[in-house]
């Protein structure tokens, strides 16, 4: 635009021009739209000292839309009275015309008209005078040539009060010469071009300078799920403290994995259909490990391996049930069951990091699947400090150093604790985590030697991102109501970094 | 010799100074709900909070350990206003019985009430319902259902007659006990228990409430071995005094002998008893150790190889997806074309909403649903995911399996089947599987179905075996999940290449 023609020709104006020109005035002049002066202003500006701009605001009176019409047919009341013949009109009639009404009392105290009520037919208007001079008409005219300030302020206000006139502030640019002027404008290189950098004429030409406050154009890349972002570095921190991963490739488990093998009792209300989804098809598991089956009967039901037991009738048909887990335990169940299978006993750790699902209450933070992070630690003589000790490495390794432990209960622990960290956001302790050792009811029955302890703990993948990510509703980071711009813009995962500045309103 | 500024209470049953309070269960009640112990708090003092908090009690029992009085439920009543026992606990058909519920004016049948309703589907299908009857032939109470408003507890009720029936003795008996106990604080000979005898069809009676004191040995250093720490066997048994678990050491001077009162029937095994004695040394006192156990980690290979792909699958532009692994019938078949049956989809029973019906056999919707909830984001849209569906399989043990499958889709003006063959090609090229027929390669080749456009569909075939298809979706499809423009995608199962 700086090399268009309305900049060239306000250069030469300007250059004309005795100390400076105004860019409405020009527009004027020129017969353009005052945009385009205003355009030309601003990109002659943007090439540095060839111009000097100075915003300024003026005033001017402008006709309304019903002024003009005015200007164009006179005012209402000097079209009622060049409406009435020699010998009057009916004043009912003259109301049906268009300027009637409010011509009509106008026309009355102008005293350009009279009304004589005692007419035959009707009250009948006449003429008072013989000819009129629209006045309010000549006064629009002038407004409309430009010469508004002809007119008195009195006049003026008036006619505003009619609402024939407006105040229209226009801003408008008054400019002078620069330091650097020149008529002459000569085309800004964008781009260094190979031509350029051949010819070596890069050197003689110009440079539009960039705009260092504009952003870049953002590569055409794709992205990762922050979710599954967290997931990525929970497996690297398990992996890195020498955790295997378990497999846990069956969403679909039976009663007996998820909850009699982990000595949950059959009449234990987790089991109800309210807080697990049981399943229609197929509705039972077709093969469990028969032996495996009869010690885990025996312990519920009459105890053994130094335990009472819950004595209570075990119901097999009630363990084939089939459901969607409800914890990835069931899948630690079966890994220590097969590591029970193998003499001699090996310590091992495992862990595991996948889907599971509950049939609870809906709300902003609660979804019926979610992902569940799971550690285990098996190995002959391990103790309630050991998994603190276990705990305390891996918080750590989540940038988490402030631990505390409180009693909990599990079914399949004993003891148990809850772990809490010191939020330093919400400046209160927050639940970070359970854990628990397994009861030997749970590990005996499988084959593992007795004084092999296993140590495990759980927390929820959504959790620590929601916090991570500074996300409310856990609807907008996992199913498909996601927000993809969320995803396109989420960071790193950085677990042990400091949180950056919020985001988002109200982050949690 | 104990250093509690509280003594424990030792809970006693006595026996009554008159006749004891009996009662009978019938032949017919053995059938629908058997059992049933009883107990009396004699010259107990109630206040208004006491009150509230022994209603409070058998509500929470009711909802917890009794399962929702499915398994046991709980009755009590003011013993002054019943005459003498022996009480019945007797079944009649429904239409006999006629009594004036708690709370309620007017005598009752029983189907009609709302209260009523709520569990009376426990004995609905029974053809006699179970009746707690005084020897006048006033109804205590109808379990599991409600009590009689004729022996109603007030605040100035001074003796309680409990009963407890159902079909789970040992909790019963545990509820039994938890109730007295607790009460039996209030009563003017604290902490004692009057005791009541039910007799059972076979003539047998038994003597309740059955407040059984316990005693178990447990060795010291089990408990220091278990929690972590190294204190002296007399400290133990200090710590599980201190818990109201009465110690003492004996024999050898390393065990040390427990009595387990009656409130704490959730002690069934030494791991109890230990988890007690760290509470009371208090878990953040224990020192934190690290295990010895060395181990070297594994990845499982599926996930190795699917973080692997991850990384690449973003690398050539396309964004990742989390969606739900359950959904509605419709999203897998209808939607799409198919017949449910045909798609060894595994069904949810008794689903709350339609989203919980089936779980996803294929990856599509999921990626589909989410553009369309994307729908203002800037084309084109490209989505993938990588991640497991599920299928019903006879030879697993519960009848069905996971399958890791990925999945992408191309949303745009133009359907873009050449940049999913591109996907397709660059994924083969990561697997390292060579275009073509031969050993090991992998090839494309023309297919139909429902899901995608005529002509505009192919079938993978790698390293011998189908692996997935690729194609232009089907207009059909489109717009039954609500989108407008042109759409391809690919879905293969990624198990073939470990």
């Amino acid at each position: 635009m700086a090399d268009g023609p309305v900049a060239e020709v306000l250069l030469r104006h300007l250059e004309a021009a005795d100390g400076g020109l105004d860019s409405a005035e020009l527009a004027a002049k020129l017969g353009v739209d005052h945009q385009a002066v205003v355009g030309a202003v601003k990109s002659l500006q943007a090439l540095g000292e060839i111009i000097e701009a100075e915003l300024r605001s003026t005033k001017r009176w402008e006709l309304t839309a019903e002024g003009e019409e005015m200007a164009r047919e006179g005012s209402h009341e000097a079209r009622v009275f060049h409406s009435i013949p020699q010998e009057g009109l009916a004043q009912s009639e003259l109301m049906r015309l268009p300027s009637g009404k409010v011509g009509f009392s106008k026309a009355m105290s102008n005293k350009w008209i009279r009304v004589d009520k005692s007419a035959a037919d009707g009250p009948r208007v006449f003429r008072v005078v013989d000819r009129v001079e629209d006045e309010v008409q000549r006064r629009l005219q002038l407004v409309q040539g430009g010469q508004a300030e002809k007119l008195g302020e009195k006049e003026r206000s008036e006619l505003r009060k009619r609402k024939l006139l407006t105040e229209v502030t226009l801003k408008t640019y008054w400019v002078s010469k620069g330091s650097a002027f020149s008529t002459s404008i000569s085309k800004q290189e964008t781009e260094l071009s190979p031509e350029m950098i051949s010819s070596g004429s890069w050197r003689d030409r110009p440079f539009k300078p960039y705009n260092f406050l504009a952003h870049g154009v953002l590569p055409d890349s794709g992205h990762l799920h922050p979710l599954l972002k967290v997931r990525t570095q929970f497996r690297q921190i398990f992996l890195e403290m020498g955790f295997t991963e378990m497999p846990t490739d069956n969403f679909i488990e039976s009663s007996f994995w998820n909850f009699d093998a982990l000595f949950q009792p059959q009449q234990h209300p987790a089991r109800d259909q309210h807080d697990t989804f049981f399943l229609r098809d197929p509705a039972e598991a077709l093969q469990l490990p028969m032996d495996y089956v009869h010690r885990v009967k025996r312990t519920h039901s009459q105890g053994g391996y130094g335990s009472q037991g819950y004595k209570y009738p075990w119901k097999l048909e009630e363990a084939r049930k089939n459901l969607l887990r409800t914890h990835t335990t069931s899948a630690t169940a079966r890994a220590l069951y097969r590591l029970a299978q193998k003499k001699p006993f090996t310590p091992t750790k495992y862990f595991s990091i996948d889907r599971v699902f509950r049939n609870e209450t809906l709300d902003a933070t609660h979804l019926a699947e979610f992902h569940q992070i799971e550690g285990v630690v098996a190995d002959h003589g391990l103790t309630l400090g050991h998994l603190m000790g276990v705990l305390r490495q891996f918080f750590t390794k989540l940038g988490i150093t402030q631990l505390r432990f409180k009693p909990a209960y599990n079914p399949y622990t004993e003891p148990s604790m809850e772990v809490f960290s010191y939020h330093q956001g919400l400046k209160k302790w927050v639940e970070v985590g359970n854990s628990g050792l397994f009861r030997p009811e749970m590990l005996l029955p499988m084959g593992l030697p007795e004084n092999v302890s296993v140590i495990a703990w759980g927390l929820s993948l959504e959790r620590p991102t929601m916090i991570k990510y500074g996300i409310n509703n856990i609807r907008e980071l996992v199913g498909h109501k996601v927000n993809l711009q969320m995803v396109y813009d989420s960071p790193l995962c950085r677990l042990d970094a400091e949180p950056g500045p919020p985001r988002t309103q109200g982050a949690v | 010799k104990s250093d509690l500024l509280i003594k424990p209470p030792v809970y006693k049953r006595v026996m009554p100074n008159g006749e004891i309070q009996k009662l009978i269960i019938t032949e017919e009640t053995a059938k629908i709900r058997p059992y049933a112990v009883a107990a009396v708090l004699r010259n107990i003092k109630f206040t208004k909070d006491r009150y509230d908090s022994f209603i409070e009690l058998q509500e929470k029992l009711h909802q917890n350990i009794c399962r929702k009085r499915t398994l046991v439920a709980i009755g009590t009543h003011d013993l002054d206003t019943l005459s003498v026992s022996p009480f019945t606990y007797h079944s009649q058909a429904p239409s006999d019985i006629k009594f004036k519920p708690l709370n309620k004016q007017g005598v009752y049948s029983c189907t009609t009430d709302n209260h009523l309703k709520h569990y009376l589907h426990i004995i609905e299908n029974k053809p006699l319902y179970p009746v707690i009857y005084d020897s006048n032939g006033v109804i205590l109470s109808m379990p599991p259902v409600i009590n009689g408003s004729h022996s109603k507890i007030t605040v100035n009720t001074r003796n309680v007659f409990i009963e407890c029936t159902g079909t789970d003795f040992t909790k019963a008996k545990i509820v039994l006990d938890v109730i007295v106990t607790m009460f039996s604080e209030y009563c003017e000979n604290q902490f004692t228990v009057e005791a009541a005898e039910v007799v059972f069809p076979n003539g047998k009676s038994y003597t309740f409430p059955e407040l059984a004191y316990r005693k178990e040995i447990v060795r010291a250093d089990l408990i220091n071995k278990k929690v972590g720490i190294r204190e002296t066997p007399e400290n133990i048994a200090k710590l599980l005094t201190r818990m109201y678990l009465k110690s003492e050491v004996i024999g050898d001077g390393n065990q040390i002998e427990i009595e387990i009162p009656p409130t704490r029937s959730d002690i069934i095994h030494a791991c109890d008893i230990v988890e007690d004695a760290a509470i009371a040394y208090g878990y953040n006192n224990i020192q934190m150790t690290l295990p010895k156990t060395y181990t070297i980690a594994n990845q499982l290979p599926l996930n190795k190889l699917t973080e692997l792909l991850r990384h690449d699958m973003a690398a050539a532009g396309f964004t990742e997806a989390l969606t739900f692994a359950l959904c509605s019938q419709e999203d897998i078949a209808d939607k799409l074309g198919l017949d449910i049956s045909a798609t060894k989809a595994v069904h949810i029973s008794n689903p709350k909403t339609a989203e919980f019906q089936v779980a996803r056999t294929t990856l599509l919707p999921g990626l589909l649903k989410t553009i369309a909830a994307n729908r203002k984001m800037p084309l084109p849209l490209k989505l993938f995911e990588i991640s497991d569906i599920v299928v019903k399989d006879s030879s697993r043990d519960v009848g069905a399996r996971n399958y890791r499958h990925l999945c992408a889709v191309y949303y745009n003006k133009n359907p873009g089947f050449e940049i999913i063959h591109g996907l397709l090609d660059r994924i083969m090229q990561l697997l390292n599987v060579p275009p073509g027929e031969k050993k090991g390669g992998y090839v494309i080749k023309a297919s139909e179905g429902p899901v995608f456009f005529p002509g505009r569909c192919a079938e993978i075939f790698a390293r011998g075996q189908s692996v997935g298809k690729l194609g232009v979706l089907h207009p059909d499809v489109i717009t039954k999940f609500e989108l407008t423009m042109p759409c391809s995608s690919l879905e293969i199962n990624i198990e073939p290449f470990l």
